[in-house]
């Protein structure tokens, strides 16, 4: 018989007070080669930038590693594969790291380059996850399972980061024509 | 480790509120309109950033010191014991917590409930949790404070926590309650977890055993975090 599970509440508007340490947006030093940043903004349903939000990522390295003991058999890394940011006024978000490499699927695979992201706000009461895909591997996402099982073929691009600047820009939409796919983990 | 294959995190999001809940405003703009979409776990959601010891210093438990003297309001031992579904502790785990002070103000820049600051309480608080999955903050009960949400809405006192545990799924952020608070009935935030008995998981208990005589109370405020199911197959990585 399982335990039953503490259910989750919204961070509310002062999350900040909780963000200090060393765990922020540069999930790579400054140098590193292959490193991009990733920005974007976080916009509710009348387009309007989210100030109070938060974005957490969670990724492999470059050749598909995690620094983590379940994927152990795939060798071992150094990578911290985590990154998070607060949004600013104007809802911007940015995380500097390197595209990853490929992931085995539950079955079949292998999937597309991709991050897990996690938001945060007020107003979010249990929090929504997604995940970066990358408009460049247009191979890989064309035979990535989850890309492809997505019920609305139109929706995918919400999930596509384009390459811009120093990097990429991928907006996250929480409601509206172009909301954003979230995902049930 | 597990002493048997285990798959995917139990799926039990009905345990959470759902983001479409209306008398909670905030949530208007900001709530997904289409339903989410399953997604199986990869190995990317079975991993997770391992957030534990080195992040930490002794006294970032202790709420109450790094003033120039004592914070106001009423001392409270907050403590408890990190598990999974399973029973299983999750050890070595960061939980970062905020709150506001005794009269209720955040010391937050956007916080402006006309309520004192306290120069000796910042409200920030980081612990690790032990081998057993234990965890205690010394702090100052915070004070309830309104919003507006609706006419006379006050949130009733509570502590945000946020828990990183093992893997992405078991990732959890969420507000811990005191025993009897007659604020709930009017809550959104608390009433927006449907069962009953979810809610009543979020109201820590008074410890008489864990306070600390002619010093400090205790509250005691355990947290469940998702449990992984039992495989009869070993999962296998293919590239
Ligand atoms: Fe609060």
């Amino acid at each position: 018989m399982a335990l039953p599970r503490t259910p989750s509440q919204t961070v509310g508007p002062y999350l900040a007070l909780g963000i200090t340490g060393e765990d922020g947006p540069e999930v790579v030093p400054d140098g590193t080669p292959g490193s991009i940043w990733i920005r974007g903004r976080v916009l509710d349903g009348n387009g309007v930038p989210v100030p109070d939000g938060l974005i957490e990522t969670w990724q492999a390295d470059e050749n598909g590693r995690f620094a983590h003991p379940e994927a152990r058999a795939r060798g071992e890394t150094s990578f911290r594969g985590f990154g998070r940011c607060p949004t600013d006024p104007g809802g911007h978000f940015g995380i500097r790291t390197v595209k990853p490499g490929a992931v085995p699927a539950p079955v079949g695979g292998p999937q597309a380059p991709h991050i897990d992201v996690a938001v945060f706000a007020r107003g979010i009461l249990t929090r929504l996850v997604t995940r970066i895909y990358f408009a460049d591997e247009v191979e890989a996402n064309d035979a990535d399972p989850v890309l492809r099982s997505l019920p609305d073929a139109m929706r995918r691009r919400t999930l596509l980061a384009i390459r811009a600047g120093d990097g990429y820009a991928w907006d996250i939409h929480l409601q509206g024509p172009d909301e954003t796919v979230f995902f049930d983990v | 480790m597990a002493d048997r294959p285990l798959g995917e995190y139990r799926r039990d999001s009905h345990v959470d509120p759902p983001n479409d809940f209306p008398a909670y405003h905030g949530s208007q703009y900001r709530a997904p309109r289409l339903p989410p979409i399953l997604l199986p776990q990869s190995l990317t959601e079975l991993t997770g950033p391992l957030l534990g010891p080195g992040r930490v210093e002794p006294g970032d438990a202790d709420l109450t010191a790094g003033g120039r003297g004592a914070p106001i309001g009423e001392r409270v031992i907050v403590h408890g014991r990190v598990v999974d579904s399973d029973g299983r502790a999750v050890r070595d785990s960061l939980i970062e917590i905020w709150q506001a002070n005794a009269a209720g103000r955040y010391a937050h820049q956007v916080d402006d409930h006309d309520a004192p600051l306290d120069p000796n309480f910042r409200g920030i608080g980081r612990v690790v949790t032990g081998a057993d999955g234990r965890y205690r903050f010394l702090t100052i009960k915070p004070g309830a404070y309104p919003w507006r949400n609706h006419r006379n809405a006050w949130r009733p006192a509570h502590i945000h926590f946020s828990i990183f545990g093992d893997a992405f799924p078991q990732r959890l952020v969420t507000q811990m309650y005191f025993p009897g608070d007659p604020l709930f009935g009017q809550d959104p935030i608390f009433n927006s977890v449907p069962d009953p008995r979810g809610r009543e998981r979020l109201v820590s208990t008074l410890d008489l055993e864990a306070a600390i005589p002619e010093y400090s109370l205790a509250f005691r405020f355990d947290i469940v975090l998702r449990g992984r199911e039992a495989t009869p197959f070993e999962r296998e990585d293919h590239d």
